[in-house]
């Protein structure tokens, strides 16, 4: 009897279980099924030569990161000094998309934040955004040698993420 | 084989009735827009948006929402089937576009989930229903207790109470 008395605090405590692990997950990150798939192809005028284009196939047999930003988006102020940081310590070409932005506005958004972008591109209706599964600007993708999509963050890099995952990430990737 | 033969005819009509119906439906360019209209909003009724993620496509006035829209407006357009159009969503945002989870290995406890709750939930109100009424019924006394309750009530067995 004793025994059966227990069962409804067994229940009670497994969702309590459920409940504590739901609390470090963040409902708004969805996993990309991008992931380990070769990078969307694209080919976009960069935003300062825009006679002039880039995409994936310009980059293949190098590491690089692409992140999507935009002069409209106020998280991506948030990882700005990050990326800046990044660039200056000359680790991984970033190339920057700038996602459904008007050209004028990103490059002076540009201008007074400082560029940390090897090469900034052109995404103005957002079309290669979707092809890339972007839903919440600023994320950042790391891509391989052979340009397979390894890594994505949603939402704004953090320092955490950048020592954490992102660069031993990038040197791993580069070794291979 | 003569049972067979209604049935095939009746297949026949109703394909025949469905394929007309449909061609005439693509007759008349008006009908053909409303019909893209619909399939359009069929789908977007379908996926998530993943900006307001309670929320589809079809609902969301999220900029991202509308882009999607956009893309199954020109798919269709395009010719593309319903199947490949939510392939192309899925390929990008996975299968959380979708508000119906497909079924797959990974999901089999989240479809399977309810019916198991309901069969253990029956299951324990079996049990528990069972052992209740084991409870209930009383075992017959035994003649050494019927002698202990008559001497308690009076001595004489119990016979002049009757």
């Amino acid at each position: 009897m004793n025994k059966k008395r227990l069962i409804p605090l067994g229940i009670f405590l497994v969702l309590c279980g459920f409940l504590l692990a739901g609390l470090w997950r963040d409902p708004r990150e969805v996993p990309s099924p991008l992931i380990g798939k070769p990078a969307p192809p694209f080919t976009l005028a960069r935003l300062h030569e825009p006679a002039k284009s880039l995409g994936p196939a310009d980059l293949k047999g190098q590491v690089w990161l692409l992140n999507v930003w935009a002069s409209w988006c106020v998280s991506c102020r948030d990882e700005h000094p990050l990326l800046v940081e990044l660039a200056r310590a000359k680790i991984v070409p970033i190339v920057g998309l700038d996602y459904k932005d008007d050209s004028t506005a990103g490059k002076r958004w540009l201008a007074d934040n400082g560029d940390p972008y090897t090469v900034s591109v052109m995404d103005g209706d957002g079309r290669v955004g979707i092809d890339w599964g972007v839903y919440g600007v600023p994320e950042t993708f790391v891509v391989d040698k052979a340009g397979v999509i390894r890594y994505k963050q949603i939402g704004p890099l953090t320092a955490e993420a950048l020592e954490k995952k992102i660069v031993p990430l990038i040197r791993e990737l580069q070794k291979s | 084989m003569r049972r067979a033969g209604p049935l095939i005819s009746m297949t026949a009509i109703a394909a025949i009735a469905w394929s007309s119906s449909s061609f005439a439906a693509e007759a008349t360019p008006t009908e053909k827009d409303a019909l893209v209209a619909a399939r359009a909003v069929r789908l977007s009724e379908k996926l998530r948006c993943l900006v307001c993620q309670n929320q589809t496509i079809a609902d969301s006035n999220a900029e991202l929402a509308q882009d999607l829209r956009r893309q199954i407006h020109e798919q269709i357009a395009a010719g593309k089937t319903d199947d490949e159009i939510v392939a192309y969503m899925v390929a990008r945002y996975g299968d959380f576009v979708l508000y119906q989870p497909p079924v797959k290995s990974t999901t089999m406890l989240l479809w399977a989930g309810p019916a198991l709750l309901l069969i253990g939930g029956f299951a324990g109100l079996v049990h528990l229903v069972r052992a209740r009424r084991t409870e209930a019924e009383t075992p017959p006394l035994t003649d050494e207790e019927r002698d202990r309750a008559a001497r308690l009530l009076g001595g004489d067995g119990g016979k002049d109470l009757a």
